[in-house]
């Protein structure tokens, strides 16, 4: 495994990926080193509006700018990456888990169980997930802890169904198959040995759904119904620049660089071991 | 066909499911807090929330089914004219773009397969930023430059205030520029992610046995290209086609609250922010609607251009 991932490193692409990823995560575990208050508004007249690198009259450096309220971009930046990179890992987290859940059983399980399983899997692609999302956070409170759930819960279907596939393809294996003779129960022979053989899929969708659940969480914070305000997470970060892309267009363009940068991230690292598993596709 | 009803029904039906678990009592909201318990039950009695829940699935449903959607609370219009109005403008937009993305996302992944090199790298890169892009901050960048600082194209609607007043052929200038911004936006995301696809369906169609047969026949190398692997990885681009629309339709919805447009997305969030229930379950079963319609004529497109699939 060590071998393999440092193979992987010398992909430029995942190398890249991997660092950049590495930076951010850094940033928001160590934002209170790195930055100052995000959400304490001091001086306001004389701190607002302020244009990246400049100093304030106080003496404050302000890397990226203040917005309307003299609060300093960066802090808002580093702080709103917990948010948004938090939010974005649970929910590929609960996909994860869900998506493994329905694709083993569905997999091993033939018959209706597999079938109806397969069905519901094919129902929630075809969903707008947006949509969805839209109708739930008008139907409850928006928060954070909504926002998780309910984009793990709208995420699970690719991993499903690559994980159906593998087991479908390792269930008449013969290491499995000799389980089964020795006596292993089925939930024995599914945990410890198919699902081993089939994670390397669900890493490389995980890598790609953490870019996008951390884009979908933006976007619903962006329209007001994800993590609320005050709480800084970059899609409201956006949202908050967007009134003042005349006069302070920097409140709204770093979010959204922060933004790219961790999702092209998550995208390199997602292709390059994808590659790497099956290399007939460069 | 069926498996699109089949949709659709889901869909009312987590509707219905999703209303009834969410907190809050519709009754109480209507009568307000000081009502008493008779009033709040004269009024779950008229809402029909009273009835077995079997009963009011079924009323849900033949309703729905009738296109009865009831009227917006928040503007007291019917919301089936409010739809009516609305579903034109979404087709027009999300069209649009999908016809442009595919066709500029299969000449960049066309080219990229086929020169390889520096210049597919470059071209990787530009891909891979576009499909990381969200559209709602791409549009604001957008309007940025277009709208505030060069002042060339509109960043609000479908048509200027005075568009009924305009001789027609500066009425269609004036749609068009209306146009301009959140098509380009929508388009230069969905560039990314098909020319990444095509890219990928052109490589593994380049190490047939029929392509090299193809190429020992003599033929040129752009015929090889274009009708030996373009044509075969077209299959699962197609497919893809019809398996991008529901994300396509979600981006719409962000591209539409940005830039004002007139279309089913924009109603759908300007619903949800005022908790416009009646309008948010018909917009979310209309846009369920025009997904299941799209990947219908995805499929058509297969067996159009797969022989074997028909």
């Amino acid at each position: 495994m060590r071998g393999e991932a440092r193979r992987l490193l010398r992909d430029g692409r995942a190398l890249a990926g991997a660092g950049m990823l590495t930076l951010a995560v850094l940033a928001a575990v160590l934002a209170p080193l790195l930055a100052g208050d995000p959400i304490a508004q001091g001086d306001i007249v004389a701190t607002r509006f302020l244009p990246p690198l400049t100093t304030d009259p106080h003496g404050g450096f302000h890397l990226l700018g203040t917005d309307r309220f003299g609060r300093d971009v960066w802090a808002r930046l580093v702080y709103g990456a917990r948010i948004s990179l938090g939010v974005g890992a649970l929910a590929t987290g609960i996909s994860v888990v869900v998506g493994m859940a329905v694709g083993a059983a569905a997999g091993y399980w033939r018959g209706w169980l597999g079938a109806a399983l397969l069905g519901l899997t094919d129902f929630a692609l075809a969903l707008p997930r947006v949509v969805l999302l839209l109708l739930l956070a008008s139907l409850w409170q928006p928060s954070a802890g909504l926002v998780i759930v309910v984009l793990g819960l709208t995420g699970w279907m690719t991993i499903a169904r690559l994980v159906h596939a593998e087991v479908r393809a390792l269930a008449g294996r013969p290491f499995v198959e000799s389980a089964a003779g020795l006596g292993a129960r089925d939930l024995r022979i599914l945990l410890r040995h198919i699902l081993p053989n089939a994670l390397t899929p669900v890493i490389v969708a995980a890598a790609l759904g953490l870019g996008n659940a951390i884009l979908l969480e933006a976007g619903l914070s962006f329209l007001g119904l994800g993590v609320q305000p005050p709480t800084p997470s970059w899609g409201n970060l956006i949202a908050s620049g967007r009134d003042t892309l005349i006069n302070a267009p920097w409140v709204a363009t770093a979010p959204g660089v922060a933004l790219v940068l961790v999702v092209v991230a998550a995208t390199l690292l997602g292709d390059a071991v994808r590659d790497r598993l099956d290399p007939g596709r460069v | 066909m069926l498996s699109g009803l089949g949709v659709v029904l889901g869909v009312v039906t987590l509707m219905f499911a999703l209303i009834r678990l969410a907190p809050g009592d519709p009754a109480l909201l209507l009568v307000g807090p000081a009502a008493t318990e008779e009033q709040l039950a004269a009024q779950r009695h008229a809402l029909g929330l009273d009835r077995p829940i079997t009963a009011q699935y079924a009323t849900w449903l033949g309703r729905f089914a009738r296109g009865d959607w009831g009227t917006s609370i928040a503007t007291g219009r019917p919301v089936r004219t409010m739809l009516a109005q609305a579903w034109p403008a979404t087709v027009r937009l999300v069209g649009l773009s999908l016809v442009l993305s595919y066709l500029i996302g299969i000449a960049v992944g066309v080219v990229q397969a086929a020169r390889g090199g520096r210049l597919d790298t470059a071209l990787s890169v530009a891909s891979v930023t576009l499909f990381a892009l969200p559209g709602y901050w791409l549009g604001l960048m957008l309007v940025m430059v277009f709208t505030y600082r060069l002042r060339l194209l509109p960043a609000f609607g479908a048509s200027g205030l005075d568009a009924d007043f305009l001789p027609p052929a500066a009425r269609l200038a004036d749609r068009l520029r209306h146009l301009a911004l959140p098509l380009a936006t929508l388009t230069l995301v969905g560039i990314g992610g098909t020319a990444r696809f095509v890219r990928g369906a052109m490589l593994d169609v380049a190490g047939e046995p029929y392509v090299a047969v193809a190429r020992s026949k003599g033929l040129s190398e752009t015929r090889v290209t274009l009708r030996h692997v373009l044509r075969n990885a077209l299959i699962p681009v197609v497919t893809l086609l019809g398996l991008s629309l529901p994300a396509l339709f979600s981006g719409a919805v962000f591209i539409e609250a940005i830039f004002a447009w007139p279309g089913v997305g924009r109603v759908l969030v300007e619903a949800v922010q005022a908790r416009d229930y009646p309008v948010v379950m018909a917009a979310t079963a209309v846009s369920a609607v025009l997904v299941v319609l799209g990947n219908l004529l995805a499929e058509a497109l297969v067996s159009w251009v797969d022989p074997r699939a028909r």
